[in-house]
């Protein structure tokens, strides 16, 4: 709590933001940090957050380059630089940017619709320094001590502030690279064709489809009220990528004994990332204290969701390293 | 077992169907699975066979239409393409 506390201090102060915004986040952080001491003993007793877009402006919020210049300093652009040439085509110029940020807005609204994008930029929000944390913990988690993930005022932390919250840059990577090295692995088998690329792709793909949907459809018939959101589950299951592309590698290199030591050394590292990780998150949320079977079968998910991730990486990788 | 993307709208048409051909009170109530049975105490949180069957539930009233326009446009492109 106090480095979270002390982090966002030296965050601000970098920034240099006004100074009474600090003080104010100071106070009422240090109060709920308090209220939280109190009912973090064990059980948090809390109601599960939902996972806000992070506040406009504030520390939090990784430099969102993404709308680009406000659509005025466009149109002063151009017409300042094609006035002299012809007031027609500097009109017809003004009219286009008009109707390009207008088309913008429209395709984000429908998007958003959809999909909030804020919940996923929350997701991206990673740097270099995050990356080989994770990697690192991912394949060798027996060292780290504090799994649990670390809240502001309500909001989980994005990742680059939390090495314990889940991302979406690492499985997609993770993901990408191993299909590019199944190809590679077929290829070197001369088992290679354009089609075997796609149908590895589509399979991986359904699996995690598979695996996410039965795990929210289990937490849904136990009622387990947790802040696990579908994109959550999508990054948890789509880190054992990560030990795939280490077992091929390893099989690929060194034969296959180097396959089998391999999987054995990912699977574990991944049972007890997995344990460990979602065990904070299922067993100790919120629920009513009638139901006296539940913790039971809280545990039977936390250990059939980390038992099913060697089974599915021997199933991916089994026919890589022939 | 190579799955494709196909076959993953297969399996969900199908598991779709497979609900949604359960009918109410010529089968569910027989097995003691209708939808009077599932209501529990307001105070208690509902248990995983009242989940189950909430579930079951909402799932035949929300994909009944859809599920009719998702089946008719499957046979008809079997129909055509095999």
């Amino acid at each position: 709590m106090n480095a979270a506390v002390a982090h966002f201090s030296s965050a601000n102060e970098k920034q240099g933001e006004a100074g009474v915004r600090v003080k104010a986040y100071h106070r009422l952080y240090r109060r709920t940090s308090l209220k939280m001491d109190f009912q973090q003993h064990g059980y948090r007793a809390t109601k599960p957050r939902a996972r806000a877009s992070p506040p406009i402006g504030g520390p939090l919020l990784f430099d969102d380059t993404s709308s680009g210049p406000p659509p005025m300093d466009n149109q002063n652009y151009y017409s300042s630089g094609y006035n002299m040439a012809d007031p027609m085509a500097s009109a017809a110029m003004m009219y286009g940017s008009t109707l390009a940020n207008q088309g913008k807005d429209i395709v984000n609204k429908e998007i958003n619709r959809f999909m909030s994008v804020n919940k996923l930029k929350y997701f991206f929000a990673v740097d270099t320094k995050y990356v080989m944390k994770k990697l690192l913990l991912l394949m060798f988690p027996y060292t780290h001590q504090d799994w649990e993930v670390r809240y502001h005022r309500d909001t989980p932390l994005i990742p680059r502030h939390d090495v314990n919250a889940p991302d979406l840059y690492i499985p997609t990577m993770a993901f990408i690279t191993y299909i590019l090295l199944a190809g590679m692995a077929l290829g070197i088998q001369k088992r290679f064709s354009p089609e075997v690329l796609g149908l590895c792709a589509s399979t991986a793909l359904v699996w995690i489809v598979i695996e996410v949907l039965v795990m929210l459809l289990c937490l849904y018939l136990l009622t387990v009220h947790t802040d696990l959101s579908m994109f959550d589950l999508v990054a948890y299951s789509g880190y054992k990528y990560v030990g795939m592309i280490f077992t091929v590698l390893c099989g690929l290199l060194f034969g296959s004994d180097g396959y089998f030591v391999a999987l054995a050394w990912s699977s574990c590292a991944l049972m007890f990332f997995i344990v460990r990780s979602l065990k904070m998150k299922i067993m100790s949320s919120f629920s009513a204290d009638s139901m006296s079977a539940k913790p039971q079968f809280r545990m039977y998910i936390t250990l059939a969701s980390a038992a099913f991730q060697p089974i599915i990486i021997y199933w991916l990788t089994a026919h890589l390293v022939r | 077992m190579a799955f494709t993307l196909y076959a993953l709208i297969q399996t969900a048409i199908l598991f779709t169907n497979a609900i949604a051909v359960l009918h109410e009170e010529r089968f569910l109530s027989k097995i003691g699975w209708g939808a009077e049975q599932s209501i529990g105490g307001f105070g208690d949180e509902p248990g995983i066979k009242a989940q189950l069957l909430n579930l079951i539930r909402s799932v035949r009233t929300v994909m009944r239409v859809p599920l009719i326009a998702v089946n008719s446009v499957c046979i008809v492109l079997l129909l055509l393409f095999g």
